[in-house]
């Protein structure tokens, strides 16, 4: 029977078939636009590390001016200040833990055919290998001995990698930065990092690290973050003053593997700035916060305003095109009130009539959903043209690939329902009547 | 013309009408609000910056090695870019308007004060500095050579003098005297002199409330081995005077970077996109729902003129003109489209409030809706001429023929 209400179905789209085109492009441009933006939204939002999100946390403190907060809403500032993230780190409380900032250095290659370059990278411990975890093709991170020994090493991103030894294994070796070497321990693989969660306040979007060294190193040299600064009053002369200050340039990170852990570390940041306000430091009530990243990416609206506002759009526009489809829909089925109620005097149960409607506004829906899928696609294609910064989040993936199917056919069905079921209500008698 | 007819024969087939009015509805909610968020961010794209956009450009020099001297490099740098053909100003700075990035300090008119005046973001520039922006002084005077200050990065700013934002000097002084007063940079001792006003400079962070406050400081500060130059050039001749840029600054020291040259046509387009992109995907839902539901309608209106062919042809045999018929049906998509209308302008609103308490948007002003009936009702009318003037072309022959 499926086959021959499939056949009717077919036969009864191609007698319209400007009609059946303004169905099925209705349903894909609707299933189009909700999924493009749904897509986005999806992947900026969706956890980086979800293995571990739970266990590691943002560390803020609250060192602002008594007279005004950071914010207006009162949460506490985004980084923190050296003194605190040095004094964090020597504690050593956390399971695992890495302070961090910003840092760009011209990178002199030693193939004279490789221009000097400036490089971003990324001043931190070696603990934040192994919180979060990146890849690596060669080598390993640098130790807790050379955080300790203020070592000059380095680790790559693969990209400065080929840029400098063509992709080889070039741990041992030694880079050049402004003017000093540092010898490479290691070498990342590809870090496929949909959003750079760790340095939010740096752009969530910008581009990833090239470079890797050790914090302690950077500050022998006397480094300053090529990041957000932000100070509440002046920092005084000079790089020590500037170290003492409250200035806060700083990320820090820690890992607390369990929610008895995560407590502890609590009470012992709050025990912290309470020693801190006897020395007349943290002049502001206790202000300590503890997100783990997908409460730190929540936080920090890594999902931009604009893309929340264009996925309620696309969903709404998704509606209005099922309306249409219900409403055309409707009328077909209206229109064959008569050949109903001739199959129905014939002997079709009211269950027929139903299957044999609802076929036809499957074969809609699915060919919508087909064509939604392309469209999607090219959809995706003209975000990552307009908003250059989001090429890692404007690609399909399996699952939102899947989801689009069952949207697209879950749209039809409901757009077919209400007409189906109006179609098979009609009667008999009524139609037979001249 | 009567309109119980019609509104009787509507009664029939109440679903239909209920969902193009429910189209009719949603559309000119989503139009309506869509189109305010637009024209929102025209107006934030189109703020001029209070600079000369079109001639100007910046770049970065990033030299190695603790032997470089970034200090005598910034004056045989700003030498060599000065005597080049084409180029009318530059100067040494920190930062330009729209950047994104720069320096932030607030400005107080008392020692200790708790809560600064205003803020501003500062620009440090040399002599040439306002002519190099492109800015105009309305009042007072430009900078001095003698008092271009050789500055230490991480020092506390400390200029005798400075030239602000006119919307900057209100802000500090709202009975307009702010020329020649004394102002504390960040709460402690000395003051600085507001020895200039300029009209218009924005601060690097289109986002910022305060983005007309800006001050230009007078000095020389590189970061590390760290500079950055705007270069002005005669008009019509900046891509040809960039050309000569990048070229003779690699070549006259080789042991730095000099980073990308960018125009701040470049900057602004940048700073934007993320409003440009907004815009876009907005305009084309906008389009496509007026398609989606102008075609909805023509499919709607179409069924049933192909319904009614036999009462049609009846009221033509009774006697009605064809140009009654044309009014039946554009009267009767008025009707259903003024319905959605009414119950769309209560939808409008209500997205509209959603907006405003979850993304801090502004109410929408209320001239948007009649603007949307309007167009509505002109896509409406326009969408059922076509099936409507088909109806009328039937024959009244038709009332005699049977199925």
């Amino acid at each position: 029977m499926f086959a021959y209400y499939l056949e009717l179905g077919l036969r009864s789209l191609r007698r319209n078939p400007i009609l059946t085109a303004l169905m099925v492009v209705g349903i894909a441009l609707g299933i189009a636009a909700s999924m493009t933006t749904l897509t986005v939204m999806h992947l900026m939002g969706s956890d980086p590390i979800p293995w571990k999100s739970d266990k590691l946390h943002y560390v803020q403190l609250d060192n602002w001016s008594p007279d005004n907060p950071y914010n207006d809403d009162g949460s506490p500032p985004d980084q923190i200040t050296y003194r605190d993230a040095v004094a964090l780190m020597a504690a050593g409380k956390a399971d695992k833990q890495a302070a961090m900032y910003k840092l760009a250095l011209p990178i002199q290659p030693e193939n004279p055919e490789v221009k000097p370059f400036q490089a971003l990278g990324r001043v931190t411990y070696s603990d934040f290998f192994a919180m979060l975890e990146p890849p690596f093709q060669y080598g390993a991170p640098w130790d807790h001995g050379q955080d300790a020994q203020h070592a000059r090493v380095v680790v790559l991103s693969k990209e400065t990698n080929e840029k400098l030894f063509g992709g080889q294994n070039s741990v041992g070796k030694t880079v050049r930065m402004n003017s000093i070497d540092y010898s490479i321990v290691g070498v990342l693989a590809e870090w496929k990092l949909r959003s750079r969660y760790y340095d939010l306040t740096n752009g969530a979007f910008a581009d990833p690290d090239e470079f890797f060294m050790p914090y302690t190193t950077a500050i022998d040299l006397k480094q300053r973050s090529t990041g957000n600064n932000s100070c509440w009053k002046n920092s005084g002369d000079g790089w020590d003053a500037y170290l003492d200050s409250d200035c806060i340039w700083q990320q820090m990170w820690v890992q607390l593997d369990s929610p008895a852990r995560q407590e502890e570390y609590r009470s012992f940041l709050d025990n912290y700035v309470s020693e801190q306000k006897k020395l007349g430091r943290f002049p502001r009530p206790l202000n300590n916060r503890l997100l783990n990243v997908n409460e730190w990416m929540r936080d920090q609206h890594v999902v931009s305003r604009d893309v929340e506002v264009q996925t309620g759009l696309g969903f709404a526009f998704l509606i209005v095109c099922l309306v249409n489809t219900i409403g055309l829909l409707l009328a077909k089925f209206t229109r064959k009130s008569g050949e109903i109620g001739l199959r129905r005097a014939l002997g079709a149960s009211r269950r027929d009539v139903f299957t044999q409607f609802l076929i036809e506004s499957g074969v809609v829906g699915i060919s919508g959903g087909i064509l939604g899928l392309l469209l999607t696609g090219l959809g995706l294609i003209a975000v990552r043209a307009l908003y250059e910064q989001y090429k890692t989040v404007a690609h399909l993936d399996w699952s939102m690939v899947a989801m689009t199917i069952v949207l697209a056919i879950a749209s039809a069905v409901l757009a077919g329902l209400y007409p189906t079921w109006r179609a098979c209500r009609v009667q008999p008698a009524a139609q037979l009547k001249i | 013309m009567e309109i119980r007819p019609i509104i009787s024969a509507l009664m029939r087939s109440k679903a239909s009408m209920v969902l193009i009015g429910l189209q009719v509805a949603l559309t000119l909610a989503i139009v309506c609000n869509a189109l305010f968020i637009i024209s929102k961010r025209f107006e934030l794209m189109h703020r001029p910056s209070g600079m000369n956009e079109t001639d100007t450009f910046w770049f970065g020099s990033n030299g190695f090695g603790q032997g470089y001297d970034a200090r005598a490099v910034q004056q045989t740098d700003l030498a060599l870019l000065r005597q080049l053909p084409g180029v009318v100003a530059a100067t040494t700075t920190n930062s330009v308007p729209m950047s994104g990035g720069g320096w932030g300090e607030g400005l107080s008119l008392q020692p200790k004060q708790k809560k600064s005046t205003a803020n501003t973001t500062v620009y440090i520039v040399d002599a040439q500095g306002v002519d190099t922006y492109g800015t105009h002084i309305i009042s007072g005077r430009n900078f001095k050579p003698e008092e271009i200050a050789s500055m230490k990065f991480g020092d506390r700013l400390t200029p005798p003098s400075i030239i602000v934002s006119k919307a900057l000097a209100d802000k500090m002084f709202p009975d307009g005297d702010a020329l020649g007063k004394a102002v504390y940079l960040n709460e402690d001792p000395p003051t600085t002199t507001i020895v200039g006003i300029v009209d218009r400079l924005q601060e690097p962070w289109v986002e910022n409330d305060d983005v007309e406050n800006a001050t230009l400081l007078p000095g020389y500060m590189p970061y590390g081995n760290s500079s950055r130059y705007l270069v002005r050039t005669e008009p019509g001749r900046r891509d040809e005077v960039m050309k000569q840029v990048e070229q003779k600054m690699s070549e006259a020291n080789h042991s730095r970077i000099i980073g990308k040259l960018r125009t701040i046509e470049q900057v602004r387009a940048e700073a934007y996109a993320g409003d440009r992109a907004m815009m876009i995907i907005l305009s084309a839902v906008i389009f496509c729902l007026l398609t989606i539901t102008a075609l909805g309608i023509v499919g709607m209106a179409s069924f049933w003129v192909a319904q009614r062919t036999k009462q049609i042809g009846t009221r033509r045999a009774l006697g009605a003109t064809k140009y009654d018929i044309l009014r039946y049906f554009l009267t009767e998509n008025f009707l259903i489209t003024s319905g959605g209308l009414l119950l769309g302008a209560v939808l409008t609103y209500a997205f509209s409030f959603w907006l405003m308490t979850h993304y801090q948007a502004k109410l929408l002003p209320w001239h948007y809706v009649p603007v949307g009936f309007l167009c509505l009702w002109a896509l409406g009318q326009i969408a059922v001429l076509g099936p409507a003037t088909r109806a009328s072309r039937v024959s009244p022959a038709v009332a005699t023929r049977s199925v």
